[in-house]
């Protein structure tokens, strides 16, 4: 299991880049975040007995839920949006758009927010919110609960998307038929493959996937058009003979050869529109691909 | 010349569109249901589109002295979203209203269990509502995508003879063919077919239940690519007749296997840019 960026890391990135207004508002919505994970977490004890916790939650003494009564408030589908989750919708506005992503992130760790509140999220959410749901799920879900949402994500033509759920959490939970998809999904739509996670690793001695890349390759010369070379380095990994992120022609940083792990997890994980220098790529806070598309062939229309 | 485009997503056109497409010549097209680009979340936005589809659209197509058809259908992509599927429930009362002309778009778009799911009950409402389907073969994946729609088709009580295969290519134009299915073509400005190569498949494969269709939606797209294949065709050496026949009589008889195919327009804006409803007769 390779490592995520520190929550720290991420949090003193944003510290060296933003404002004095943002980092104060980051600092706000931070712990009102925190205040609803707490909140919630007392909840659950008193629910379940095991924790005679006071009266007055921390909740609504924090002002967490604006307007809902003690108790009313769950996590699947609240009454009133908790504060957190406006400051999460509002993030881009206050930190701007390259530091969104990550100040999302920090504010979905500190809600330490379950799958019923991240699909909420998503499914309410913009396209910029929905990136950082998907980018937030390595982290806080452990099981495969989230993946109707990457699904979701896949079945867009928006590449912001396509690329954002190809992180690892992807890389360790989609089925192969569904990430076989995926992959060429991306040459379709122009995202760089750099963008899946755990690409060398899963692509290995994989004849199916090798099996479609060929037949792609084949309808676009049959079509007099160029074959995307994204698609080679993707059928130089499926030999089985190809060592875990050395057998691609070009190798990036996101197929293994990322000092922070095999998966590129890191370099996927973190908030892309960041800002990040690349040359960060060893330390945590290595930045993920964005993804805009470099070439792309219009050919996900779904006409 | 006279067009008819088989498969033209005109919610997301202009009146602009509109009056280029009569001044190429488009007296007729068909409107399939699909995907919109935003993912919908609930059976009752397609309740509101398939109203649109049959209510709106052909009054704006109907001002502009074009005969509008649609298709009506759960599309592949969205059949995987559990929060859309209801639709397929909702199907029967569409089915049976008279503009709606086949089964579609329907297909594969990832091939997932969900999507055969789709697939298959689709073809069988085809085939009890005694409609025609059709049915696109998917961006990703297309030949193997197009095998298992065969099979599905051949499985299913609706005759091969009764489904248009679309958005075909070099690649899938044969087995579709060998099938004994009709054939879609669908010209865009960057991808799927151009002109040119759709002038080599006619040479190559004939012109028998040969669709040519602009499946102009909200991407990048052209309305009035039809023309332009006619167009080219008549460079290459075709006739006008053959060009009457793939751009007007097979559209006509595929359509027409519905029973529904009604191509009188009746102007509800007069004004003088239309010629009369004769020249719409087509024989439905």
């Amino acid at each position: 299991m390779t490592e995520l960026p520190a929550v720290a890391d991420l949090r003193s990135h944003l510290d060296t880049v933003l404002g004095g207004a943002a980092r104060a508002w980051l600092d706000q919505a931070t712990d009102e975040a925190t205040t609803h994970a707490s909140a919630e977490a007392t909840e659950a004890a008193e629910t379940t007995g095991v924790s005679g916790a006071e009266a007055t939650g921390p909740a609504e003494a924090a002002g967490a839920v604006a307007g809902v009564p003690p108790g009313s408030a769950r996590p699947s589908a609240p009454a009133t949006t908790p504060v957190w989750e406006l400051r999460f919708a509002e993030a881009g506005r206050r930190c701007g758009p390259d530091h969104a992503d990550t100040a999302r992130l920090l504010l979905l760790y500190a809600a330490h927010a379950g799958t019923g509140t991240l699909t909420r999220l998503y499914e309410q959410g913009t396209a910029t919110e929905r990136r950082a749901v998907l980018r937030s799920l390595p982290r806080l879900v452990p099981g495969p609960d989230a993946l109707p949402l990457i699904e979701d994500a896949l079945r867009t033509n928006d590449t912001r998307l396509v690329a954002a759920a190809l992180g690892p959490y992807a890389a360790t939970h989609l089925a192969p038929h569904d990430w076989r998809q995926a992959v060429l999904k991306c040459l379709f739509t122009g995202v760089p493959v750099d963008a899946v996670a755990g690409l060398a690793r899963r692509a290995r001695a994989d004849a199916e996937l090798a099996r479609m890349l060929g037949d792609y390759a084949d309808e676009r010369t049959a079509a007099g058009r160029k074959v995307p070379g994204d698609l080679y380095r993707v059928l130089a990994l499926t030999d089985p003979s190809a060592a875990n992120g050395r057998g691609a022609p070009a190798p990036t940083g996101t197929d293994g050869q990322a000092p922070s792990g095999p998966d590129g997890q890191a370099s996927a994980d973190t908030g892309g529109p960041d800002g990040l220098a690349p040359t960060s790529q060893a330390g945590p806070t290595a930045p993920a691909p964005i993804a805009a598309p470099s070439t792309s062939t219009g050919e996900e229309q779904e006409s | 010349m006279r067009i008819f485009d088989p498969h033209i997503h005109m919610t997301s056109r202009t009146t602009d569109d509109y009056e280029a497409m009569y001044e190429a010549g488009v007296r007729a097209v068909v409107e399939p249901a699909f995907w919109l680009g935003q993912p919908r979340t609930s059976p009752a936005s397609f309740v509101d589109y398939f109203d649109s589809l049959l209510g709106w659209e052909p009054f704006r197509a109907a001002q502009y002295g074009i005969a509008h058809h649609c298709t009506i259908a759960l599309n592949p992509k969205e059949a995987n979203d559990p929060r859309c599927t209801p639709v397929l429930d909702l199907l029967p009362r569409y089915l049976v209203k008279d503009n709606v002309v086949a089964v579609g778009e329907i297909g594969y778009d990832s091939m997932t269990p969900a999507e055969d799911t789709a697939l298959a009950t689709q073809l069988q409402l085809a085939a009890d509502h005694e409609l025609p389907a059709l049915v696109h073969t998917p961006h990703r994946d297309k030949l193997a995508g197009l095998r298992r729609t065969l099979d599905v088709v051949r499985e299913s009580e609706l005759p091969l003879e009764r489904v248009l295969i679309d958005h075909l290519n070099e690649t899938t134009v044969k087995e579709a063919k060998d099938a004994g299915c009709w054939l879609g073509f669908s010209v865009y400005p960057d991808t799927k077919m151009d002109e040119d190569r759709m002038v080599a498949i006619l040479h190559t494969h004939g012109l028998e239940k040969v669709l040519v269709n602009s499946a102009a939606d909200w991407g990048k797209s052209d309305p009035l690519k039809t023309r332009k294949v006619g167009d080219a065709m008549l460079d290459a050496g075709f006739s006008d007749d053959d060009v009457d026949q793939v751009l007007w009589r097979n559209p006509v008889a595929f359509y027409g296997l519905s029973g529904r195919l009604a191509l009188d327009v009746t102007d509800t804006d007069v004004t003088d840019t239309h010629e009369g409803n004769s020249i719409l007769r087509g024989g439905a």
